[in-house]
């Protein structure tokens, strides 16, 4: 159940001690997981207006680059670069994709043609259809999928969330001991 | 190790090859076949596809979509069932290629009917489950471009160091040849 949470997004110390006040009257932040910056409470409001996830429509071509630090969904066209580090890119089912992209996590539905590199995981739907070489920790490709390129995959790096834990001891003496534990291991996961 | 598979990616493949900690590269050889050589519109089981096979500029450019490797960049290949619906003067092409982009003391794997005579064999998608099962997905049945036999095979890789002969009981024979 954290888990996934956690996966979603990097909100530092405070998901980890967070399961307690579910009921909290904290919706007005609640509603900023969408956004990657931490230190960037106050954008709330244009965040919350879009729902979670950007979405580029079916009838939208676009050339270019893109960076984001929200989710993304591309049922266009689009040619260039796309960049969501932290996030998760979905080509939905008209997507026609012509770009390099990095992001923590990709589901493709339409087409995607360019190299791919994913920090967690890259899921190949049935009917879709990717070409280029894929740098990825884990893989799933449909029954049904079309994929010409070459898979490399690469062992998650634990540094990273270095930054991170520090603030946890903090919140764990706080909060007691056991799930503090729990998560702690779930986060080295 | 690098590992060129031409059935087409597939979970299970992609499983097996990559635990191992594997660099896979993926394709279907056969689809690539009948993207480039089969005629518009499209025949009953591809007339004209093994004549289409001799067009040059058809040629070039399905080497350019399937084989467009750097020498010696694979440690072993997966061809499958794939060369036997090459005719003559492709197959010979391919099978340099693939000599090309193997390195020194690379396998490679292929299978061929062993029936004479047949005017289509079934196709399937291989797919590896584990170090001693694979799996056969069918697919549809194609005519293939010649019969071979070990002589005729043996002569087809003669610039690969050795050949080995298995014989299958799905009326296969494996072959698994060494750069």
């Amino acid at each position: 159940m954290w888990n996934r949470r956690k996966e979603e997004e990097p909100p530092p110390p405070k998901p980890v001690s967070a399961p307690p006040p579910k009921s909290e009257p904290v919706p007005v932040k609640e509603g900023i997981p969408m956004s990657s910056l931490p230190s960037r409470p106050t954008d709330t409001r244009t965040e919350v207006v879009r729902g979670g996830a950007a979405v580029i429509g079916k009838s939208v071509i676009l050339k270019g680059q893109i960076y984001g630090r929200e989710d993304l969904t591309i049922d266009g066209d689009v040619e260039g670069t796309v960049e969501l580090q932290e996030h998760r890119l979905t080509v939905g089912p008209n997507g026609k994709v012509v770009a390099t992209i990095k992001a923590r996590e990709i589901v493709v539905l339409g087409t995607v043609q360019g190299n791919i590199e994913t920090r967690e995981k890259i899921e190949i739907r049935k009917d879709a259809k990717v070409v280029g070489d894929i740098r990825t920790a884990r893989i799933v490709i449909e029954d049904g999928a079309y994929f010409k390129g070459s898979i490399d995959i690469v062992r998650a790096e634990a540094p990273k969330p270095a930054a991170v834990p520090k603030p946890q001891p903090v919140a764990v003496a706080a909060s007691g001991s056991p799930a503090a534990a729990a998560s702690a291991g779930d986060t080295k996961r | 190790m690098s590992i060129l598979d031409f059935a087409g990616a597939s979970q299970t493949t992609v499983s097996f090859v990559t635990n191992y900690g594997h660099r896979l590269y993926s394709d279907d050889f056969v689809r690539q076949l009948d993207q480039v050589f089969t005629p518009l519109p499209v025949g009953a089981n591809g007339a004209g596809f093994f004549e289409n096979q001799a067009n040059p500029a058809l040629v070039s450019d399905f080497l350019a979509m399937a084989l467009s490797f750097e020498d010696a960049s694979f440690d072993g290949a997966l061809v499958w069932d794939s060369l036997q619906f090459l005719a003559s003067p492709l197959l010979q092409t391919v099978v340099a290629r693939l000599h090309r982009m193997l390195r020194p003391g690379a396998s490679l794997l292929a299978l061929f009917n062993t029936e004479e005579r047949i005017e289509s064999v079934p196709t399937f998608a291989y797919r590896i489950q584990d170090h001693r099962t694979i799996q056969m997905v069918s697919r549809s049945h194609r005519r293939p471009a010649q019969i071979f036999n070990n002589r005729s095979l043996e002569k087809l890789f003669q610039d690969f160091h050795s050949v080995k002969f298995f014989l299958t009981r799905d009326r296969l024979r494996e072959v698994i040849v060494r750069r």
